[in-house]
């Protein structure tokens, strides 16, 4: 008897190009939010394999807040350009020169919240009516109620207790003029996943994912990497330590981890050990219990 | 080389959970989560911090699974939430959903992607009504393998005789539920633990596995039919590249069978035919398809195939009928199935215009008897109903393929999803 037992990687792969291949037939001008994250990376590469030998048919929208690892906007670029997608940036700058969006202050500052005007903002000006992100159900409980097809009203908010039930691989894309969507192909995958699926597929990551000698300071009991954005202030000492990113997000607050992992079978082994979630070290899930919750509802990824 | 290599391999299980609201569902699954291993420190901390809170004597295991904040502010819970957890075996997918009022629409969701239900009774109850509702949900969306867990084994003194009367109240029931292949029976305690991950050593009766054992190993290979050829056209590519000039391949995720180059097809409704030529996973060439990959397929011949449309094999077709009759879970809060009404029906990747033609009944889902003089299809309802479709449905029945036999209804002015549907 032949055997036709698919591995969990090669059945969340299939599931991941299903769910790409449903946006790209039910929305008229649906696009890919690309941070340039290891969860955007795979999405993005899971796009390129649903729709070969054609190109990616949605944009990269990458909404960048301007405080940015430099070396995610030169991977951003090489990767728009090798896999030949069109790339799309809002800026946070913008919408704060603007004046749409206020600046926070404070010592804690982050850019987290405010991308969620941009991009609503991005959403607009190119009348995208759908945008796949690369958010995973196991990474915090509020994406854990999330649908692959999560319905936005006009406002771009998500509404948890009136989402439309989503059966079998049955994906309702209708919507009122002025509506949106946000779709999720890698819902299902856990951060294990992620990384033997690159492993397995030879996926290319920005080198932060990487450990490193870094110099570093440790502010908020979380060790950031200095840089423009992050100079030491008074009291705080520069440390060369060996560490790595386990997450890209606003540099400014994105912690390192103290990792002597420095490649993907030293990664894996670390995150099969792993006493902490992955957005552990990120400062905004830690403001309260609730703000993912919160984010998502006004609009975040 | 790395110690996790090996997990490249690791299979995959899809499985839901029902019980009544103090079965001690949330706690089961915050204690496979934390026995297993699966859980992380910042969580339990978190955990610690609210059960503290709460003034719980000790680390309350349920508030792993603890909702949203408007969950809480409302007093209601969520539908379906999703759990993920691995050994090195399984990778597992644990579709939670909570044991309120809006319990059937909910487990008919959760229920509709899982291989394996977990059903929970209370020791000190025994089967229940609800036990018999959550059986049957199990067997209707043909969910192939249920386990029992006879939870708060604890409090009857991890007595054999009230694990010997549910499995006997349960087998009695069961008989009369289809679908169903497999049904075990395992005595528990979520609370302290007995026999979820680790053997308990308060029931030495008990020869059986543990409630982990038996996820790991329960045989599930059998859900996919890999009989029946099936591939509904989800997108046509085309490059229109200089390198690619030529290239027309049909993407889509198999539904059913196996199909191979070479291979004589029919695509439907259209009934042209020809052969495959190539079949691709992305950029590689492979030698055979089966579901639930996707993969896309260039053909032989040049003819017309759209989205919506589905390939078979010639010698062995799918239905293609307007005229449809189903079992309907009706989800809608705010309006109610009405004769005559008009939906849009969603099938594979296909949607057409639909309009109820009969009720026939409704299932009293606690007695399993028909009802036939109230035909007024309200919240949780789950019956038989005869639909006509604008333009024909190439299916299967639902007992044969649940992805070509599943359909659901759109209210056109709301466009919310109001009713889940399996083809007779």
């Amino acid at each position: 008897m032949e055997n036709y037992n698919l591995s969990h990687l090669k059945q969340l792969e299939s599931e991941a190009i299903f769910v790409l291949r449903e946006a790209a037939a039910q929305f008229d001008t649906p696009a890919l939010l690309f941070s340039g994250g290891k969860d955007s990376i795979v999405m993005a590469y899971l796009a390129y394999k649903a729709f070969y030998p054609a190109k990616i048919p949605f944009p990269l929208v990458h909404i960048d807040t301007g405080h940015n690892f430099p070396e995610c906007l030169t991977f951003r670029d090489a990767f728009a350009k090798q896999y030949k997608a069109k790339l799309i940036i809002g800026s946070v700058q913008k919408s704060i020169d603007d004046g749409s969006v206020k600046e926070e202050t404070g010592l804690n500052a982050s850019r987290n919240a405010l991308q969620t005007v941009t991009l609503l903002d991005t959403i607009e000006e190119h009348g995208f009516d759908a945008a796949g992100g690369g958010g995973r159900r196991d990474e915090e409980k509020a994406r854990a109620k999330e649908r692959f097809f999560s319905h936005r009203n006009d406002f771009g908010e998500w509404q948890p207790q009136n989402q439309r039930p989503e059966l079998w691989n049955i994906f309702n894309g209708r919507k009122q003029h002025g509506e949106h969507f946000r779709f999720f192909p890698i819902s299902n995958w856990t951060e294990m996943d992620i990384w033997q699926y690159i492993k397995a597929e030879n996926i290319e990551l920005p080198s932060l994912y990487f450990a490193r000698e870094r110099q570093v300071i440790k502010r908020s009991g979380t060790y950031l990497e200095v840089n423009e954005l992050v100079q030491p202030r008074e009291g705080e000492t520069v440390e060369t330590l060996v560490t790595r990113f386990r997450t890209m997000g606003d540099a400014t607050i994105t912690g390192a981890v103290l990792s002597d992992a420095a490649d993907l079978d030293a990664i894996i082994d670390e995150v099969a050990a792993a006493r902490e979630t992955e957005r552990g070290n990120r400062a905004d899930d830690k403001r309260s219990e609730t703000s993912m919750e919160d984010r998502k509802k006004e609009g975040y990824f | 080389m790395s110690d996790t290599t090996g997990y490249l391999d690791m299979d995959l299980l899809r499985l839901t959970t029902a019980g009544s609201v103090d079965d001690g569902k949330s706690t089961l699954i915050g204690r496979l989560l934390y026995d297993s291993k699966n859980t992380f420190d910042d969580q339990m901390e978190a955990v610690e911090l609210s059960s503290t809170k709460r003034g719980d004597e000790h680390i309350n295991l349920a508030l792993l699974t603890d909702g949203l904040k408007a969950e809480r502010e409302q007093g209601i819970t969520i539908d379906v939430a999703y759990r993920y957890f691995a050994t090195p075996k399984r990778k597992f997918i644990v579709s939670d959903t909570p044991g309120h009022i809006q319990y059937t629409r909910n487990m008919v969701t959760g229920a509709s992607t899982a291989n394996l239900a977990i059903i929970l009774v209370d020791a000190r109850h025994g089967v229940i009504e609800q036990t018999m509702r959550h059986a049957f949900i199990a067997s209707l969306l043909r969910i192939q393998h249920i386990v029992i867990c006879v939870n708060k084994m604890d409090l009857v003194d991890y007595a054999e005789k009230a694990y010997n009367k549910v499995v006997e109240d349960f087998k009695q029931f069961a008989s009369r539920l289809e679908n169903v292949v497999d049904v075990s029976f395992i005595p528990i305690s979520a609370l302290k633990g007995d026999n979820v991950v680790d053997q308990s050593t308060n029931m030495d009766w008990y020869h059986g596995s543990t409630l982990l054992y038996h996820l790991e190993t329960v045989y599930v290979g059998n859900q996919e039919n890999h009989v029946e050829a099936r591939f509904p056209v989800q997108w046509v590519i085309r490059p229109q590249s200089d390198e690619f000039h030529d290239f027309r391949g049909f993407a889509g995720r198999v539904a059913g069978g196996v199909f191979k180059p070479g291979d004589e097809i029919i695509v439907h409704p259209s009934g042209f035919t020809t052969k495959i030529k190539k079949i691709y996973s992305a950029d590689k060439n492979i030698d055979k398809a089966f579901s639930p990959l996707s993969v896309t397929i260039t053909t032989e011949d040049e003819i017309d195939i759209s989205r919506g449309n589905m390939i078979s094999k010639t010698n062995n077709l799918p239905k293609v009928n307007q005229d449809i009759e189903a079992m309907i879970c009706w989800f809608s809060e705010t309006s109610k199935l009405a004769n005559r009404a008009k939906y849009i029906i969603r099938h594979t990747s296909n949607e057409a215009r639909a309009v109820v033609k009969e009720v026939k009944y409704k299932v009293n889902i606690n007695t399993l008897h028909k009802v036939e003089d109230d035909k007024d299809f309200k919240l949780n309802d789950i019956g038989k109903i005869t639909l006509r479709t604008s333009a024909p449905l190439i299916y299967d029945s639902y007992r044969k393929n649940r992805s070509t036999g599943s359909f659901i209804l759109i209210d056109p002015q709301t466009n919310e999803t109001i009713a889940a549907g399996m083809i007779v």
